[in-house]
C-alpha cells in the first residue's frame, strides 16, 4: 500500500509514447474539461450547503435548548404567591443554573411588536414568565414539570422542544439534500464522462486497431484514455470548485442577522472541504472511463 | 512455431480454403504464391491471431489459437512482426515514433540508436520525422519491416513487403529478410513477385507454397 502514492504520481505523469499513440481531441477534451467544472462549481454550493445547514442545526439545537419559558397565568390576586412560589421550586432543581421573573418593561417589550409601546401590561391578565437558564446537564423537565402541577398550578413549563425539533428537522434534511445533491453531481459527472469517452473511443477505433495489431493490451490501450480523461476532469473540476469557493466567499456576509442565522460560507478548516472536489471528479472519471474503455474493447474485436 | 492443422476458413460465404497443413518450423523459411484472392493475407491473419479458423486449429507457439483470450494473443503478436499489405500506420506519429510502437505498447523503452540503426538499415533516415501520409509506397512498405522486427521477434510474417519497391530495392529488403532469417528467425514471404522468389532461393534454402483452388501445394520446381 505504501507505494500507492508513486503509483498515483506514475500515473499522473503517464508515457508519453503512450499519450500520443492515441491522438489528441479537442472537442471531448474541451467538453469533459467544461463538464468537469460546471459540475465542480455546482459541487462547491452543495458542499456549503450541507456544512452550513449542518452548522446551523447544531446552533439551534444549542441555543434553544439551554434556555426554556415558565408561563403562570393565575387570577390576578394570586399572581405574586405564584411566581414566588415557582421561583422556589426552580431554585431547588437540579440542572437550573438561574432562574428569574420577567418584569413589567421586559414583558412590555417583547408584546410591543404586536401592540405598539404603551400596552398597559399590569392592568391586562398577561401571564408572568419565568426565564431559566440551564446548566450544561441540564433538568429533568418531565420530574420539573410533575412538581410545578402540584405546587403551582398556573404554571406551563415551555422547554422549547416544540421550536427546536422542527428547525433542527428542517436543517438535517435540509443536509441530507445537500448530500444527495453531491451524490447526483458525482453521477452526472460520471455519465458526461462514459458518453465523452465513448466518443473518444469510437473516433480512434481505428489507432485501437493498430495499437492492437502491434501486441497493445487492452489495459494499455485504455490506460492512454483513462490518464487523459482523469487529468482532463482533474483540472476542469480544480478551475470549477476555485470558481465556485471565490463565488462563496464573496457571499454577503449572514453573521449580521444574529447568532440564530448563519452565512453559507464556510468556516475555520471547513475550507479545506472543496480541495476535496477536485479529487472526486479525478476518481470519478478514472473508474467511468476506465469501465467505458474496457467495455468498448471487449466489444471492438 | 506456428501450425496449422487442417485448417478451414471461411468468411462467411463459401470456403476459401479447407484441409490446409502448414508447419512454419523455427529458422525455416517460406514463400507463399497464389492468385490474388486466393486467400494470402486471410491465411497469415490466422498465423498472427487476427482471425479465428473456422476448421482445424492453429497453434500459436503450441497453444491452440481458439483457446487464447485477447491479451495472450496481444503477447503472441510481441514475438510475431508483421508485415502489412496496408501497412497499418497510426498517421499522427512520426515514422520513427510508428517503428517504435511494438516497444512502446509492450512498455519496453524505446532506445534512440535502436530507432537510428534501424532507419538506416532500412534506408529511411532522412524521413524519420516525416509522417507515414508523407512517405512513398516503398518507404511505407520498408518503414513496416522496420517496425515487424523492432521486438526482434521469433517469426516474420511478411505480407506483399516488396509489392510497391523497384527491383534493387525488392532486392535490399530481401536481402534484410535473409540475413534475418541467417540470425535464426522464421520467415513467411506472401508475394506475387515470382523473380524475387527465384532469387532468394539462391541465397536461402526456402520452400515455396502455392495456395490454389482452395488447397495449399508445395510448388514445384517450375520457379
Ligand atoms: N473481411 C472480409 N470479409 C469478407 N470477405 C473477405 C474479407 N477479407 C477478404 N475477403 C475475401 O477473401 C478472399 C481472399 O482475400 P485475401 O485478402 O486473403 O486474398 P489474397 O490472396 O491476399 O489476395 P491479394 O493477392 O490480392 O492480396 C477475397 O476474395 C476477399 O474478397
Ligand atoms: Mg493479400
Amino acid at each position: 500500500m505504501s507505494d500507492v502514492p508513486r503509483r498515483i504520481m506514475d500515473f499522473i505523469a503517464g508515457d508519453p509514447q503512450a499519450d500520443r499513440a492515441v491522438p489528441p481531441t479537442g472537442f471531448t477534451a474541451r467538453l469533459t474539461f467544461l463538464s468537469a467544472a460546471a459540475m465542480a462549481f455546482l459541487a462547491v454550493f452543495a458542499l456549503a450547503l450541507s456544512l452550513a445547514t449542518g452548522r446551523l442545526a447544531d446552533r439551534w439545537s444549542a441555543e434553544l435548548a439551554k434556555t426554556s419559558t415558565l408561563r403562570i397565568s393565575a387570577p390576578s390576586g394570586q399572581m405574586a404567591a405564584q411566581t414566588t412560589a415557582a421561583l422556589a421550586v426552580l431554585e431547588t432543581t437540579p440542572g437550573v443554573a438561574e432562574a428569574r421573573a420577567l418584569d413589567a418593561d421586559e414583558q412590555r417589550a417583547l408584546l410591543a411588536p404586536w401592540f405598539g409601546p404603551d400596552l398597559p401590561v399590569e392592568t391586562l391578565p398577561v401571564p408572568q414568565l419565568i426565564e431559566i437558564v440551564e446548566d450544561a446537564d441540564g433538568y429533568d423537565a418531565a420530574g420539573l414539570r410533575a412538581r410545578l402541577q402540584a405546587e403551582v398550578p398556573g404554571a406551563v413549563l415551555d422547554d422549547h422542544g416544540r421550536w427546536r425539533e422542527p428547525l433542527v428537522e428542517a436543517a438535517s434534511r435540509l443536509r441530507l439534500l445537500g448530500f444527495v445533491s453531491m451524490v447526483l453531481i458525482a453521477g452526472a459527472t460520471a455519465a458526461m464522462i462514459t458518453l465523452a469517452a465513448n466518443a473518444a473511443l469510437a473516433a480512434n477505433a481505428q489507432v485501437i486497431r493498430v495499437m492492437r495489431l502491434v501486441g497493445a493490451q487492452d489495459i494499455y490501450i485504455a490506460g492512454a484514455f483513462v490518464r487523459r480523461f482523469t487529468i482532463r476532469s482533474l483540472l476542469g473540476a480544480a478551475a470549477g470548485t476555485l470558481l465556485g469557493t471565490l463565488a462563496v466567499l464573496l457571499l454577503p456576509r449572514a453573521d449580521a442577522a444574529g447568532g440564530f442565522l448563519t452565512g453559507l460560507g464556510f468556516q475555520g478548516w471547513h475550507w479545506m472541504w472543496p480541495l476535496v472536489i477536485p479529487v472526486l471528479a479525478a476518481t470519478v472519471a478514472f473508474f467511468a472511463t476506465r469501465q467505458a474503455a474496457l467495455r468498448t474493447l471487449k466489444e471492438q474485436t | 512455431m506456428i501450425e496449422l492443422d487442417n485448417v478451414a476458413y471461411s468468411y462467411g460465404g463459401a470456403e476459401l480454403f479447407s484441409g490446409l497443413n502448414l508447419a512454419l518450423a523455427p529458422g525455416s523459411f517460406h514463400f507463399l504464391t497464389g492468385p490474388s484472392g486466393a486467400g494470402k493475407t486471410t491465411l497469415l491473419k490466422l498465423c498472427y491471431g487476427a482471425l479465428i479458423a473456422t476448421g482445424g486449429q492453429v497453434r500459436l507457439f503450441g497453444q491452440d489459437a481458439r483457446t487464447l483470450d485477447r491479451d495472450a494473443v496481444a503477447l503472441c503478436r510481441r514475438k510475431i512482426g508483421v508485415v502489412h499489405q496496408d501497412c497499418q500506420f497510426l498517421d499522427h506519429l512520426t515514422v520513427a515514433e510508428n517503428i517504435s510502437l511494438p516497444l512502446t505498447v509492450s512498455g519496453r523503452v524505446a532506445h534512440a540508436s535502436d530507432v537510428t540503426d534501424l532507419l538506416g538499415w532500412v534506408g529511411l533516415t532522412q524521413q524519420a520525422q516525416q509522417l507515414p501520409p508523407e512517405l512513398s509506397g516503398g518507404e511505407r512498405q520498408r518503414a513496416a519491416l522496420a517496425r515487424a522486427v523492432i521486438m526482434s521477434p521469433e517469426v516474420i510474417l511478411a505480407d506483399e513487403p516488396t509489392g510497391n519497391v523497384d527491383w534493387e530495392m525488392s532486392q535490399r529488403l530481401l536481402a534484410l529478410l535473409v540475413e534475418l532469417n541467417k540470425m535464426g528467425k522464421t520467415v513467411l514471404i506472401a508475394t506475387h513477385d515470382l523473380s524475387l522468389i527465384r532469387t532468394a532461393k539462391s541465397q536461402v534454402s526456402a520452400r515455396v507454397l502455392r495456395l490454389k483452388d482452395r488447397k495449399l501445394q508445395l510448388a514445384g520446381a517450375d520457379l
